[in-house]
């Protein structure tokens, strides 16, 4: 299945966004959230990106004030999951100019419509930035 | 005009949210919006409806209900507008999942999407169908994914094929149909389609095998060569990253050929200069070209046998254990773990390095290193390993303490080289961290040290040291106290003393002090305690000098609140008082306890305890509160006779204690169970022997029967003792203990004593017109009150039983053992016959003779038959 769950939160743990590959309920979500936020905000710098959770694997990232958590099936590359990550901020920085969190929050459906095209069912889809946005691109001239 | 009319927003909402204080203020913000959401979607208000649904969004993600919002995203897909349809489509994958009984209605409109000229829009009911479809609807729109795998717009066939991914996983019969169009993709060109290509063709591969033997054949070269030319393309700046073309499809392509060479020598020949190219020219300074590395290392490894690569893999892994940062050294680690069933040697030469990654600051790194550690140790190298273990054990903080003392006191039990290691190796770990030890680590070490009967003054010595230091650690304080108890006389006269040894004078009253201090310092622990109490029993008949100061200790506890200590007391003061004359006689050192039945019963509880952990809410169901309750249990049982009748001797105290101790609260921590399972003898005394333990789908009824198994040498009263009986074909695999081996299908069960011990007739306990049940008595020679019984079932009618189940319950004063039948089909006619394996434990051997109730129950004609009966014709002397 590959990666299972893709979650921004910022730092005081409210979730910015969240894009679940596999059903889960209401509650268990919020639980899920709350676990992993706390463990990955409590960790230092120095310790690595790699955080292990009941029976999957978290891969997160610090991009300023915002954490990027993706959780992943156990044998996948790791290293490679932060890649995406990184380039899934450099997707949304160049479509936004300079992203922050707000411009998440308020163009939620945006960023929605760009993992969307990046991650379809667990599985990357598409690394290529151009083609990333050209439909968000589209759309936004016809609307 | 409703007054309520979504007139806010989407950003008015978020600021008006953000704006809140508190979780109530939100709640109420939150309400009101829901509330003029429902408004407008009764009134079916077409302006809005896409902002109602962004808001909605928004809502379900802070985490509050949102079902009502659900038939909005229908009315939104099926509107003609490209963003209507977007939101909409947006909506359903975020609101909806597949068990909902709505996203059927949904399933016209995919299709009417699939086919619609605009390739956008055919892109989103791909990326909705690719996210969110059931089976059914994977079956009916199959065919329209299909074609589109070969439309001429590259993005969209990029998205057929990750949905026809989703497809064959839901409707596996599927796919052949996409076989052929999948292996046409990998010839691409278009970076997007190639790598949904390859995730399309890995899990084919991984769902049918012949869709695997297909792209061996034809696509292994076109592979290799789309490998190499990106590996060697020059910069591009669409996909560049870090000065690497499109890492992630490098890393796809890696694992696609994983799949493809594992099991294969041809495909690995094929791929062989590819990876030693990849493997040698890949930068490794940044985090992309370690990744690709990575999984490079991951393929070799798993492919088939080529020296020279692996050598390269090792020596990359080697390389990423040295590195600073805390990811790659990471990756490395796991990545040893699976390099060392490959290669043990070049793992063992980097030992040095992963000890100190057991010491690091990061507690992911401690994990993978400790477990890797535990993989590396072998007979040679136990003895400085555990060393360093035991050292950084002192140093560790407390979450790691629990893993790190479990694993060590695996390590020792496993590899150590004579006893007197292992005994000042637990000794050490005990003072250290004895609260983490687990129960059945210290059960073992005190049969060990009875069957070490040259140790047993050192032993005593040792750990009366330890004692004076470390009082706090509950463990070291029970096996330090029961060892005082048993040898305290070689404790006083110094009995056996080692060349390594120290001399050290200890006098009586210093023995009864340190247990009194047992006594009076743990206050809280009623096992402690307890068997503080018999200590100084037994060291009332050792140093009858202090009989009266023991006896004073004793009565102390005449009026704890706890019934246990009570009790104890009461009758060790009785015994102190009036019976005199059999107090040495009951006292005696207690026999060597046998280390093969310990260990058997104990890898029969580590199966139970993992296939009870599994089924949680079975595990307390026994009826005991405490796992401390359970020696306590059979104590009770011995003494709730008149005191002035000891029926058995000192020594079944603790062979009761042990045996009796399969605590089922004792859940062992997920990580240590998988390697230990695999080595332990797999005796099944308890049924679960069979059935992989770590299997979470183990049935019903072997948890029931595991827990049944837990009370019946537990619950000395009137327990019905049943088994669910195993299917025939499950014969245990393991290799059988002679006295333990039961499951020997339809064949005699070995009775290795029967030659020993007398002859008793056997005896058809009970037999109506279309059955018959024969018991075989045996007994084992020194253990009088046990007594093996073979049952034998034959069917008397013309018709087969199935489902077959025997249950026998006994009387107070008997303890009863069922094994698992050996099937539960019994063939007609007697043509065949189940046997089954009981053992029963009279204590009132030579008094009452013994009695069973029996039911039997099997199906017959598909109808359920029931028999009951009474044996009461047991030979007398049983």
């Amino acid at each position: 299945m590959g990666i299972r769950f893709i979650l921004m939160v910022n730092k005081q743990g409210q979730t910015r966004l969240a894009q679940y590959y596999e059903w889960l309920t209401l509650e268990e979500r919020r639980a899920l959230e709350g676990e992993i936020v706390r463990k990955c905000l409590a960790r230092t710098e120095q310790q690595c990106s790699f955080v292990e959770h009941r029976n999957y694997k978290i891969v997160y990232r610090r991009y300023a004030s915002l954490f990027f958590l993706v959780g992943v099936d156990n044998d996948e590359n790791e290293l490679a999951i932060l890649e995406f990550i990184h380039l899934l901020v450099e997707t949304m920085d160049r479509h936004f100019g300079n992203v922050c969190e707000l411009d998440i929050m308020f163009h939620l459906e945006k960023a929605h419509f760009m993992l969307e095209e990046m991650v379809m069912n667990g599985s990357v889809v598409e690394t290529s930035k151009a083609n990333i946005l050209t439909p968000i691109q589209l759309m936004d001239k016809a609307s | 005009m409703n007054p309520f009319s979504s007139g806010t927003r989407l950003r008015d909402m978020i600021r008006a949210i953000r704006a809140c204080k508190t979780a109530a203020e939100e709640r109420a913000v939150v309400r009101k919006e829901c509330a003029a959401i429902r408004a407008a979607i009764n009134e079916n208000d077409q302006d809005y409806r896409h902002r109602n649904l962004a808001k909605l969004m928004f809502i379900h993600m802070l985490g509050y209900p949102t079902h009502f919002g659900q038939m909005e995203c229908l009315k939104l897909i099926a509107s003609a507008g490209f963003p209507e349809k977007r939101i909409g489509y947006l909506g359903l994958m975020l609101l909806l999942d597949e068990r909902q009984e709505v996203l059927m209605l949904v399933t016209n409109s995919l299709k009417q999407d699939l086919n619609h000229s605009n390739q956008y829009i055919v892109g989103l009911a791909l990326c909705a169908l690719g996210n969110i479809c059931s089976a059914e609807m994977a079956r009916d729109l199959a065919p329209e994914v299909e074609r589109l795998l070969q439309f001429r717009d590259p993005n969209v066939r990029k998205k057929a094929a990750l949905c026809s991914i989703r497809i064959i996983k839901k409707v596996p019969d599927l796919a052949e149909n996409f076989i052929n169009p999948a292996s046409s993709l990998l010839k691409e060109k278009h970076h997007g389609v190639l790598i949904t290509g390859v995730q399309l063709c890995m899990d084919l591969c991984k769902v049918s095998s012949e869709a695997l033997e297909y792209v061996r054949k034809k696509c292994i070269e076109g592979l290799v060569k789309t490998l190499r030319d990106i590996a060697n393309s020059p910069y591009s700046p669409e996909y560049d990253i870090a000065g690497i073309t499109d890492p992630f499809l490098h890393i796809r392509l890696l694992k696609l050929l994983r799949i493809l060479g594992q099991g294969d020598a041809d495909a690995s020949d094929c791929m062989n200069d590819i990876l030693a190219q990849v493997a040698t020219k890949t930068e490794s300074k940044k985090n992309a070209g370690n990744a690709i590395l990575y999984e490079c290392v991951e393929t070799i490894m798993s492919i088939e046998d080529n020296g020279g690569l692996r050598v390269l893999a090792i020596n990359i892994l080697g390389r990423f254990l040295s590195n600073r940062d805390n990811n790659i050294r990471y990756v490395a680690l796991n990545m040893l773990m699976k390099a060392i069933v490959v290669d043990a040697q070049a793992v063992q030469r980097h030992r040095a390095t992963i000890l100190e990654c057991v010491k690091d600051s990061d507690a992911s790194i401690r994990k993978r290193a400790l477990e890797l550690v535990y993989l590396l140790v072998n007979e040679s190298n136990v003895k400085p390993l555990t060393k360093e273990l035991i050292e950084y054990l002192e140093v560790s903080d407390q979450e790691f303490k629990g893993d790190l003392t479990a694993k060590i006191c695996s390590l020792v039990e496993k590899f150590s080289p004579e006893k007197i290691w292992y005994i000042d190796q637990m000794l050490k770990v005990l003072s250290e961290a004895g609260n983490f030890v687990k129960d059945e680590v210290w059960h073992a070490l005190i049969v060990v040290i009875s069957n070490a009967s040259d140790l047993h003054g050192y032993t005593v010595r040792a750990l009366y040291r330890a004692f004076q230091t470390s009082t706090e650690q509950e463990s070291l304080v029970r096996v330090a106290v029961w060892c005082i108890g048993e040898y305290g006389d070689m404790l006083v006269n110094n009995v056996g003393m080692l060349d390594i040894e120290e001399p050290i004078t200890v006098t009586e009253s210093d023995t009864v002090d340190a247990v009194e201090v047992a006594i009076k310092r743990h206050t809280l622990d009623l096992t402690t305690k307890a068997m503080a109490l018999i200590a100084l029993l037994k060291l009332s008949s050792r140093f009858p000098s202090c009989s009266e100061r023991i006896k004073d200790i004793i009565v102390q506890n005449k009026r704890s609140l706890m019934l246990e200590l009570q009790q104890r007391s009461i009758e060790f003061n009785c015994i102190l008082q009036k019976h005199q004359n059999i107090r040495s006689a009951l006292l005696e050192r207690m026999p060597v306890l046998d280390e093969a039945t310990f260990s058997g019963r104990r890898a029969g509880s580590l199966h139970t305890a993992i296939s009870t952990s599994t089924g949680a809410p079975h595990n307390l169901q026994n009826g005991i509160a405490k796992p401390a309750a359970a020696p306590i249990a059979d104590l009770l049982d011995l003494s709730s006779d008149d005191a002035a009748a000891p029926s058995s001797s000192g020594g079944d105290f603790l062979m009761d204690l042990l045996g009796v101790d399969l605590s089922p609260a004792s859940a062992p921590s997920g990580t240590s169970q998988p390697p230990k399972a695999g080595t332990d003898v797999l005796l099944d005394l308890l049924s679960i022997g069979t059935s992989p333990p770590a299997q979470s789908s183990s049935s019903a009824s072997d948890i029931l029967s595991s827990s049944q198994d837990n009370k019946a040498p537990l619950a000395n009263l009137n327990g019905l003792a049943s088994l669910s009986s195993l299917p025939a074909n499950a014969t245990s695999p393991a290799s059988p203990v002679p006295m333990m081996d039961l499951l020997d299908g339809l064949g005699p069960i070995p009775q290795k004593h029967e030659e020993n011990g007398p002859a008793y007739p056997s005896l058809v306990a009970y037999e109506s017109s279309s059955l018959r049940m024969t018991f075989n008595f045996s007994k084992q020679p020194g253990n009088p009150q046990m007594t093996l019984i073979q049952a034998t079932f034959t069917n008397l009618s013309p018709n087969v039983y199935n489902d077959f189940l025997f249950q026998a319950a006994v009387p107070k004063f008997l303890q009863l053992h069922l094994d698992p039948a050996s099937s539960n089909t019994l063939p007609a006619s007697g043509n065949g016959s189940i046997t089954q394996n009981l053992k029963v434990t009279n204590s009132q051997q030579g008094k009452k003779s013994l009695v069973m109730r029996i039911r039997i129950a099997y199906k017959m004609n598909n109808k359920d038959v029931l028999e009951e009966g009474q044996i009461n014709n047991f030979p007398r002397d049983l």
